[in-house]
C-alpha cells in the first residue's frame, strides 16, 4: 500500500507549513499582520476561558446557590452574590500573581521551570516528536542535582555550576533514551517517554530509601536540603534561575532559527522522509532532539531544586511535566511563545492560591481548568471567532505533531 | 507451465538459504532473551536454599484452602530444563512460525514465571510464611479498566481520530460514577452515569477534532487537564459535612456475582467467573468491539475512514458521521472503564483517582497494534504484572520500588526490541474536509 492520499495529505501540510512560516519560524515580528491575529484570537481565548471560568464559580459559591433557591422571589440577590463572588475570584486571582513585588517574584519563580520545560516540549514538537517524558526527565535531573546539592562540599560558584551541570545531565541522559531508542528501532517515542516516566519516579522512590538520600537519623523518604552554597543567589525579591530560564529561552530559538542542527530539527518535523532525501541524518536528529528536550527538562528541575533550598521528595516533580506540555500547546511550540504562556501559567498558579485563600474561597483547582480551557480555545480559532463574532481569519494555528507519525 | 513450476521449486529450495537480515536480527535477540531467562532460572535455583515453598489455589490463604506444600527444586530445574530447551530451538532456528512457536513462547513465559515466583517466595526471614497465590483474580480485576479504556482508543483511532484523552475519559467516568451511584444509592447507576460521562468527554473530542479541526493530539493532552481540573474543582465543591456528602461521593460498590457453574472451575473459575458485573461488561466489550470492527459493515466502514477517508467519501460513506459514532461508541467503553477507580473498586472518588492508568491504555493500543484483541493482550499484561508487583510486596527480596518499574522497563524492551516500528491507521489524526 503505497498510494497514500497524496491530495489531501498535501493540503493540510502546506497550509500548517505556511502557518508555521507565519507565526512560528522567527516570523517578521516588527510587522504586525503577522502577529496580530495571533495575538487577538489570544487575547480571545484567555477571555472565553475566563467567562466559562466565572460560570464555575457561580455554580460553586454557597451564597450563589442558596440565592438561586428564591431566585423568582427576589433575584437581585442572586446577581448580587453572583457578581461578588466572580469579582472577589478573579480580583484575588489578578492582584495574587502580579499585585505586588512578592506577588510578582512568585509569578517568575513559577514561571522559569514552566518556561524550561516547556522549551524542552516544544523543541521536540518541532523535530516531530511527542514528549511525554518531561516528567520522568525532570525526576531525574532533579535526583542528580540534589544530590550533588546536598552530598558534596564545594566552593559557592563551583557547587552551584556543578549541581546544575548535574541536573541538566540528567534530564539530558534520560531524554536521550527515547530519542535513541526511537532512531534505532522504531520505538515510538509516545510510548518509552510513558513509560520511562514511571521507571524514573519508582527509581526516585527507590532512591529515597537508600541511606546516601535519606536525611540521617530518619526512615523519612525526604532528603537533606540543598546545601546554600549550591542555590541560586536571590535577585530583585526572585532567584537568579528566572534570569537562567529566559538565557535558555533565548538560545533555544538560536538553535532553532540559526543553526544547522535547529534547521534539520524543523525539517525532519515537517517531513521526516523529505530530510531523509536531502541527505539529513534523521536518527542523529532524533536523539539529539531528545537529548537536548531532556537537559532542558533537567534545567526545570534544577530551578525547581536549587530555587528554594529544596529537598528532594516523592514528589518533587509535582506535575510540572504535564504542565510543561500544555506550556508548549500553548505556545505554539515557539520559544517566544512558550516564554509568554509559561508567565502565563506561572501567574495563574500564583494567583491561584490567593483566590483560594480570598473571601470567595473559590478552589486553587479552577486555575488548572482555566489553563485546559485556554489552549483549547487556543487550539480552535474557529470556534473563537465564531463565539465572538471575529471576521479575521489566519492566526491561532498549532503547528506540529500531526499524527503518531513513525 | 512446467518450467515455471520447476523454477518456483528451485526457489523454494533455496530460500531457506538465504536469510534476510532482518529475520536474522530478530532470531539473534530472540536467542538472547532465552538465554538471558535460562541463565537467571539457574542461577534461581542454585541460590535457593530451603526447598519448602508454600502455595494456595486460590487467591488468598482462607480455612478452607490451607497452603500447600510445593518443593522448590525440582521446579526450578524443570523450568530451567524448559527454557534451556527452547534457547536450543532458537539457535536451531527451529521454532514454528505458527501457532506451535505461539506455545513454545507460552511455556518459556510459564517456565520463568514459575521458577522466578517460586525464587521470590522461597527463604523467607520473618516467622509469617507467605504462599504462593492465584495471580489470574487479580490480574483480571487490575487489567477491567486498562481493557476498557484500550478498546475505546481502537475505535476512535480506527475511524481516524487519535484519542490521547483515555485518562480524561477515566476521570470523568469515575467521577460522575461516584456521584450516580451516590445520588440513587445503586451501584449499577454509577456504571450508567460513567457512560455518560465517557461519552460526553467523547463528544468534546469529536467536536473539536471534527467541527473545529482542532490538532488532535493537542486537543487530547487539553481534554485530560480538562478533566483533571474538572474534577479535582467538583471534588473540592463537595462538602465534608458526612450527611450531605453521603448524596455525592459515597458511591456503594459493586458486588461480585460467582456466575453459577463456571465460577466453580478449578483455578480459573474463581478468577474469571467470580467478578462484578464491570468485569463481565469487559468480557463483553471485547466480543463486541472485534466483532463490530470486523464482522459488520459499520465495522467496515469505520476502518475505511480511518484508512483512506477520500476513498471511503467517493463510494458514499459519510466521514465525519461516522467517525462521530465511532468517537461516542468509545466512550462508552472508556467510560465504563473510567467507572472502575470508584464503584467498581474502592468507592469514593478521589483527586486523581486512575493515577495515569488512561496513558497505560493508550500505551495498549500502539503495542497492540490498533487491533482490539491485540490491545486487550497488552492491557492484560500490564494487568499481570501490576498484580505481581503487589502479591510480592508482602516478601522481602526485592525492593518493591524496584519491582514496580519492572512493568514498564518489560514495556520498553518488548517495544524497542521486538515490536518496533508500527503501523498506525493510514489516516489516524488527519480531519477530512470535504472539497
Amino acid at each position: 500500500m503505497t498510494d497514500k492520499p497524496e491530495p489531501d495529505a498535501a493540503e493540510p501540510d502546506a497550509e500548517t507549513h505556511a502557518r508555521a512560516e507565519s507565526v512560528g519560524q522567527g516570523a517578521d515580528l516588527r510587522s504586525p499582520v503577522t502577529w496580530l491575529p495571533t495575538v487577538k484570537v489570544t487575547a480571545a481565548a484567555i477571555l472565553l476561558a475566563l467567562v466559562v471560568g466565572a460560570l464555575l464559580i457561580v455554580v460553586s459559591d454557597r451564597e450563589v446557590i442558596e440565592a438561586a433557591g428564591y431566585f423568582f422571589d427576589y433575584p437581585w440577590d442572586f446577581f448580587k452574590f453572583a457578581g461578588e463572588a466572580i469579582w472577589e475570584s478573579y480580583r484575588a486571582l489578578v492582584l495574587g500573581a502580579v499585585g505586588s513585588g512578592a506577588a510578582l517574584s512568585q509569578t517568575l519563580e513559577r514561571a522559569a521551570p514552566l518556561i524550561c520545560a516547556g522549551l524542552g516540549v516544544s523543541l521536540a514538537f518541532r523535530a516531530g516528536m511527542f514528549n511525554i517524558g518531561a516528567q520522568g526527565q525532570l525526576i531525574i535531573g532533579a535526583v542528580c542535582a540534589g544530590f550533588v546539592g546536598f552530598t558534596f562540599d564545594l566552593p559557592i560558584g563551583l557547587h552551584l555550576l556543578l549541581a546544575l551541570v548535574a541536573g541538566v545531565a540528567g534530564g539530558a541522559l534520560w531524554g536521550a533514551i527515547a530519542g535513541y531508542l526511537k532512531a534505532q528501532t522504531g520505538a515510538h517515542e509516545v510510548i518509552t517517554t510513558i513509560m520511562l516516566n514511571y521507571v524514573a519516579s519508582s527509581t526516585l522512590l527507590y532512591l529515597l530509601t537508600k541511606d546516601a538520600f535519606q536525611r540521617p537519623g530518619s526512615d523519612n523518604p525526604r532528603s537533606l536540603p540543598v546545601d546554600d552554597s549550591a542555590t541560586f543567589p536571590m535577585l530583585f525579591g526572585f532567584h537568579s534561575g528566572v534570569l537562567v530560564a529566559i538565557a535558555v529561552a533565548v538560545v533555544a530559538w538560536w538553535l532553532l532559527e540559526r543553526t544547522t542542527l535547529g534547521f534539520e530539527m524543523r525539517a525532519v518535523g515537517a517531513n521526516a522522509d523529505a530530510a531523509r532525501t536531502a541527505g539529513m541524518s534523521v536518527r542523529k536528529v532524533y536523539t539529539l532532539t531528545m537529548l537536548i528536550a531532556g537537559g532542558l527538562a533537567g534545567l526545570a528541575a534544577v530551578q525547581q531544586i536549587l530555587g528554594h533550598h529544596d529537598s528532594l521528595t516523592a514528589n518533587v516533580a509535582g506535575s510540572l511535566g504535564f504542565d510543561a506540555i500544555t506550556v508548549a500547546l500553548l505556545g505554539r511550540a515557539t520559544p517566544l511563545g512558550t516564554v509568554l504562556a509559561g508567565l502565563l501559567f506561572g501567574a495563574l498558579a500564583s494567583g491561584g492560591i490567593q483566590m483560594q485563600a480570598s473571601e470567595a474561597a473559590t478552589p486553587v483547582e479552577l486555575t488548572q481548568v482555566l489553563q485546559a480551557l485556554i489552549v483549547l480555545f487556543v487550539a480552535a480559532p474557529a470556534l473563537v471567532r465564531g463565539v465572538l463574532r471575529m471576521k479575521e481569519s489566519g492566526g491561532g494555528a498549532t503547528v506540529m505533531a500531526k499524527g503518531w507519525g513513525s | 507451465m512446467g518450467l515455471v513450476t520447476a523454477i518456483t521449486a528451485e526457489a523454494a529450495q533455496d530460500l531457506p538459504r538465504v536469510r534476510d537480515r532482518a529475520d536474522v536480527v530478530r532470531q539473534v535477540k530472540l536467542v538472547v532473551v532465552m538465554a538471558v531467562v535460562t541463565a537467571l532460572l539457574v542461577f534461581f535455583a542454585l541460590t535457593v536454599d530451603n526447598s519448602h515453598v508454600q502455595f494456595v489455589l486460590g487467591e488468598r490463604v482462607t480455612v478452607d484452602s490451607p497452603p500447600k506444600e510445593l518443593p522448590a527444586h525440582p521446579v526450578l530445574w524443570v523450568s530451567a530444563v524448559v527454557a534451556a530447551v527452547g534457547t536450543v530451538l532458537a539457535a536451531a532456528n527451529r521454532i514454528p512460525r505458527d501457532w506451535r512457536g505461539v506455545v513454545v513462547y507460552l511455556l518459556v513465559g510459564l517456565a520463568f514465571y514459575a521458577g522466578f515466583i517460586v525464587w521470590a517466595y522461597s527463604d523467607q526471614s520473618g516467622s509469617f510464611q507467605s504462599s504462593i497465590a492465584n495471580p489470574l483474580p487479580g490480574t483480571i480485576r487490575i487489567a477491567t479498566p486498562l481493557v476498557l479504556g484500550a478498546l475505546a482508543g481502537c475505535m476512535c483511532e480506527r475511524a481516524g481520530v487519535i484519542n490521547i484523552a483515555i485518562e480524561g475519559q477515566f476521570l470523568m467516568g469515575a467521577f460522575f460514577a461516584s456521584v450516580a451511584a451516590s445520588l440513587a444509592f445503586n451501584a449499577y447507576m454509577g456504571l450508567v452515569g460513567a457512560i455518560l460521562a465517557g461519552v460526553g468527554m467523547a463528544a468534546l473530542l469529536a467536536v473539536f477534532a471534527l467541527r473545529y479541526l482542532v490538532n488532535q493530539v493537542v486537543l487530547g493532552v487539553v481534554l485530560i487537564a480538562l478533566a483533571t481540573g474538572l474534577t479535582s474543582f467538583l471534588l473540592s465543591q463537595i462538602p465534608g459535612d458526612p450527611a450531605i456528602k453521603q448524596y455525592f461521593n459515597e458511591p456503594p460498590r459493586l458486588d461480585t456475582i460467582a456466575i453459577p457453574g463456571l465460577s466453580q472451575i478449578p483455578v480459573v473459575g474463581e478468577a474469571l467467573f467470580n467478578q462484578t458485573a464491570l468485569v463481565y461488561l469487559m468480557y463483553v466489550s471485547v466480543v463486541v468491539v472485534a466483532f463490530v470492527l470486523f464482522q459488520t459493515k459499520w465495522g467496515l466502514r469505520v476502518r475505511s475512514v480511518g484508512e483512506h477517508p477520500k476513498a471511503a467519501d467517493t463510494v458514499g460513506i459519510k466521514v465525519n458521521r461516522v467517525r462521530w459514532q465511532a468517537v461516542l461508541f468509545g466512550g462508552v467503553f472508556a467510560g465504563l472503564g473510567g467507572a472502575y477507580y470508584t464503584v467498581g473498586s474502592t468507592g469514593a472518588f478521589d483527586r486523581e483517582v486512575s493515577a495515569g492508568n488512561g496513558f497505560i491504555a493508550l500505551a495498549a493500543v500502539i503495542m497492540g497494534r490498533w487491533h482490539p484483541l491485540g490491545a486487550t493482550a497488552a492491557a492484560v499484561f500490564f494487568g499481570f504484572m501490576w498484580n505481581l508487583q503487589s502479591q510480592l510486596s508482602f516478601v522481602d527480596k526485592i525492593p518493591s520500588q524496584l519491582l514496580g518499574m519492572t512493568p514498564y522497563l518489560a514495556t520498553i524492551i518488548a517495544v524497542a526490541g521486538f515490536v518496533g516500528r508500527v503501523r498506525p491507521p493510514a489516516a489516524d489524526g488527519e480531519p477530512y474536509v470535504k472539497s
